[in-house]
């Protein structure tokens, strides 16, 4: 185990999947001479070239569509979008190409490749750069969609992501960059496809991906301190396919949950969750699912505004309480949940 | 210019290469203009070629044509087809195109990769795809090219490096640049041709992928048939420059406009294109064409006036080159009608092959969403609950 930053798990994965493989290469505005917007590919260009690290024109429909079009013939391209909100330029690529070239010509050809693009609001980029909109991909079948939050799963995702056959779409968080965590020395890639249980408990089911999955473990963990809470925190790690039985086998510990999601809340990726428990654990449920997910605003420039717009830590302890209220759970109670 | 490998990192050699045949072509593009143009009076008997034939390409000829008719008796099967309900979704035929389409098909080795649009069963079948997989395609059936997935617009077939056929309009592009890209990479000798129609050059991937052939030189050929209607859209109403080559210019490509009439004219302006893109330079080629029907089966085409219906018969490619073989004495009314009959026979015979092919599986239903087998993959039909009664999600 080494500690290190998420942004460093990438960069070292990138790394060594490049030594491993030389079908392996990247393809992003900036990612070469100017070592990437955030730096996650910083010295690649120095140690592999222009051949395999190739700085694109500001093109996203056109570049992402290269990538899928040289991923057609064998090529395992890892494509970075500066920000997810620049992938809806390149959506017709990804969602009307990549995402059916395997079932519409009946399984003729693969399309290995990684589009790397981080989601995030809370930076002050205003309305245009803070979006997360990583539902539009979840939406589609076709696609597999990975959110890691720590820097080891950052490492196993991205490993399976580079070695998977399928287009991944591979969501960062600007958030996350700087985090730092323990990274297995060894690669062993993750199983797309497989949510995780990042604390064990039995009084409430926290769930969340990415930035929130990262927040909702330093909630419960706090909560546990604080308030002899013992809350169960999911970690989704694949937005598609969807864990639902980890979800479900949770609440059916649990029996009630909140879901926390940096995206906004109608229709978003919590709605599918509860919905998911609604379906599956009906019959366990003490109380509402919860969601606590971004205002239904465009997202703000001025830094009151944003605050307000972006779901805090407060809301979710507050959603938190609320739901254990409900089920007549108080604060000052220290047994388990029955 | 050499046909010899291309240069992959010198950029001077290339751009100059490039500025030399851009110009050694310009007389010629001129010349091709000129002749084509959408509102050029037209001959007025249907006109032979005055082209001089040698006997070889007296043989090319004759060879054109019979691919050229089998095309034709076969879209003709096709739209018959779809008006009786056999075929579903929409149909886009290549009539009055045949000739862009074997001209250009010819110009490949059947190592080089072709993508395409929707209106693509003459380039499948010109690239010696089974017709009967083409037809079982149109038919949604399990021996179709795409198992029944893809339809009319969707054909793929990996061993004749047909890399599909695409029904968003500008998607082949990109994916065409990238497919030449993973050649360059490889520092194979492979060409990627990538056709489209006019309206096509509007589209922001249509630049996007220019510019970046453009930029990274890679061997690729992008060719507009412009057969002057976008749907029902006149490309002087769609296009700034309605002259398509011209916008090459913006990247620095070479670039050509030839007559799609005349099959030995595409494929002369094809193989420079290719041999171009080959040596490592991309080239845009404009093929010149007249759709001889409606945009695709379904459509009357009522936005064409009478008059120019009436001009339409001159421009049948089909037609103009059974009279100009039987002008040249190369053939005569006879052997036609006989070949026509052969493949209007043979036609049945794949029409059968089709109708007799099985319908998919729907147990296959779930097969083609991911090539890496995945956990949780739902394979839930429409009516049925997220979770089974064992509380497994499905």
């Amino acid at each position: 185990m080494t500690l290190m930053s998420y942004r460093q798990a990438l960069h070292d994965t990138l790394r060594s999947e490049m030594l491993r493989d030389e079908n392996v290469m990247l393809m992003g505005e900036e990612i070469g001479v100017f070592e990437g917007s955030y730096k996650i590919t910083a010295g690649l260009l120095a140690e592999f070239g222009e051949k395999r690290v190739r700085d694109t024109p500001i093109a996203e429909e056109g570049f992402t569509g290269a990538a899928i079009g040289a991923a057609m013939l064998g090529l395992r391209p890892v494509v970075e979008l500066m920000t997810i909100n620049f992938s809806l330029i390149a959506i017709d690529q990804i969602v009307n190409h990549a995402a059916k070239i395997y079932g519409m010509f009946g399984g003729q050809a693969k399309v290995p490749m990684v589009i790397r693009t981080p989601g995030g609001g809370g930076q002050q980029l205003g309305a245009t750069h803070s979006q997360n909109i990583e539902l539009y991909y979840a939406f589609v079948p076709g696609l597999k969609v990975v959110a890691p939050s720590t820097p080891a799963d950052a490492k196993a995702l991205m490993l399976a992501a580079i070695r998977d056959d399928d287009p991944v779409l591979f969501l960062e968080n600007l958030a996350l960059y700087n985090t730092k965590g323990e990274v297995p020395d060894h690669d062993e890639p993750a199983i797309i496809g497989k949510a995780k249980v990042t604390r064990e408990g039995s009084h409430l089911t926290l769930i969340g991906y990415s930035r929130m999955a990262y927040v909702a473990k330093k909630i419960a963990d706090q909560l546990a301190d604080s308030d002899h809470l013992d809350i169960e925190v999911v970690d989704l790690c694949s937005l598609r396919p969807l864990d639902r039985e980890t979800i479900i086998n949770s609440v059916k510990k649990t029996n009630c949950a909140v879901v926390v999601e940096d995206d906004w809340l109608t229709y978003g990726i919590g709605a599918e969750v509860a919905a998911t428990i609604s379906d599956g654990a009906f019959d366990y449920l003490d109380a509402p699912v919860r969601r606590v997910a971004m205002a239904e605003v465009p997202m703000p420039y001025a830094k009151s505004l944003e605050t307000a717009a972006l779901p805090s830590e407060d809301d979710i302890i507050n959603a938190i309480y609320q739901t254990l209220d409900a089920i007549g759970h108080r604060r000052s109670k220290t047994g388990p949940h029955d | 210019m050499s046909t010899a490998k291309r240069p992959t990192t010198k950029a001077s050699t290339a751009t100059k290469t490039a500025s030399v045949t851009a110009k050694a072509t310009a007389t010629k593009k001129v010349a091709a203009a000129a002749k084509v143009t959408p509102k050029a009076t037209p001959p007025k008997k249907s006109p032979p070629k005055k082209t001089t034939v040698v006997s070889s390409d007296a043989v090319q000829l004759l060879d054109y044509y019979r691919e050229m008719l089998f095309i034709r008796r076969f879209e003709e099967r096709a739209a018959r087809a779809y008006t009786q309900a056999l075929i579903g979704g929409y149909c886009h035929l290549n009539l009055g195109e045949e000739a862009a389409v074997v001209g250009l098909m010819s110009a490949l080795r059947p190592t080089d990769y072709l993508f395409t649009n929707y209106r693509e069963h003459g380039y499948a079948i010109a690239r010696n795809i089974d017709p009967n997989a083409i037809m079982a395609e149109l038919y949604g059936r399990v021996d179709g090219v795409s198992k029944g997935w893809g339809g009319s617009m969707h054909m793929f077939d990996m061993e004749h490096r047909l890399l599909g056929g695409y029904g968003i309009v500008g998607g082949q592009l990109p994916l065409a640049t990238g497919a030449a890209l993973a050649i360059d990479y490889r520092g194979g000798d492979d060409v990627v041709m990538c056709t489209m129609g006019e309206g096509t050059s509007n589209i922001g991937a249509f630049h996007e992928s220019l510019n970046i052939a453009q930029l990274w030189k890679l061997p690729v050929v992008f060719v507009v048939i412009n057969n002057f209607l976008g749907m029902g859209t006149k490309v002087e109403l769609s296009s700034a420059e309605p002259e398509i080559y011209r916008r090459a210019a913006a990247y620095r490509m070479p670039s050509a406009r030839v007559d799609g009439a005349d099959p030995i004219e595409v494929a002369a302006a094809a193989r420079i294109a290719v041999e171009s893109a080959r040596a490592g330079q991309p080239y845009l080629l404009e093929v010149t064409c007249h759709r001889l029907r409606g945009h695709s089966v379904v459509d009357p085409a009522k936005y064409r006036s009478a008059s120019e219906v009436e001009e339409l018969k001159l421009h049948d490619p089909v037609h103009n080159l059974a009279e100009r073989l039987l002008n040249l004495g190369l053939t005569d009314a006879d052997t036609l009608a006989a070949l026509d009959e052969a493949m209007l026979a043979r036609l049945d015979e794949i029409a059968a092959f089709a109708e007799a092919s099985a319908h998919p599986d729907v147990n296959t239903l779930f097969d083609y969403t991911y090539a890496t087998p995945v956990p949780n993959d739902s394979r839930r039909l429409p009516g049925q609950s997220l979770f089974d009664e064992n509380g497994v999600a499905r």
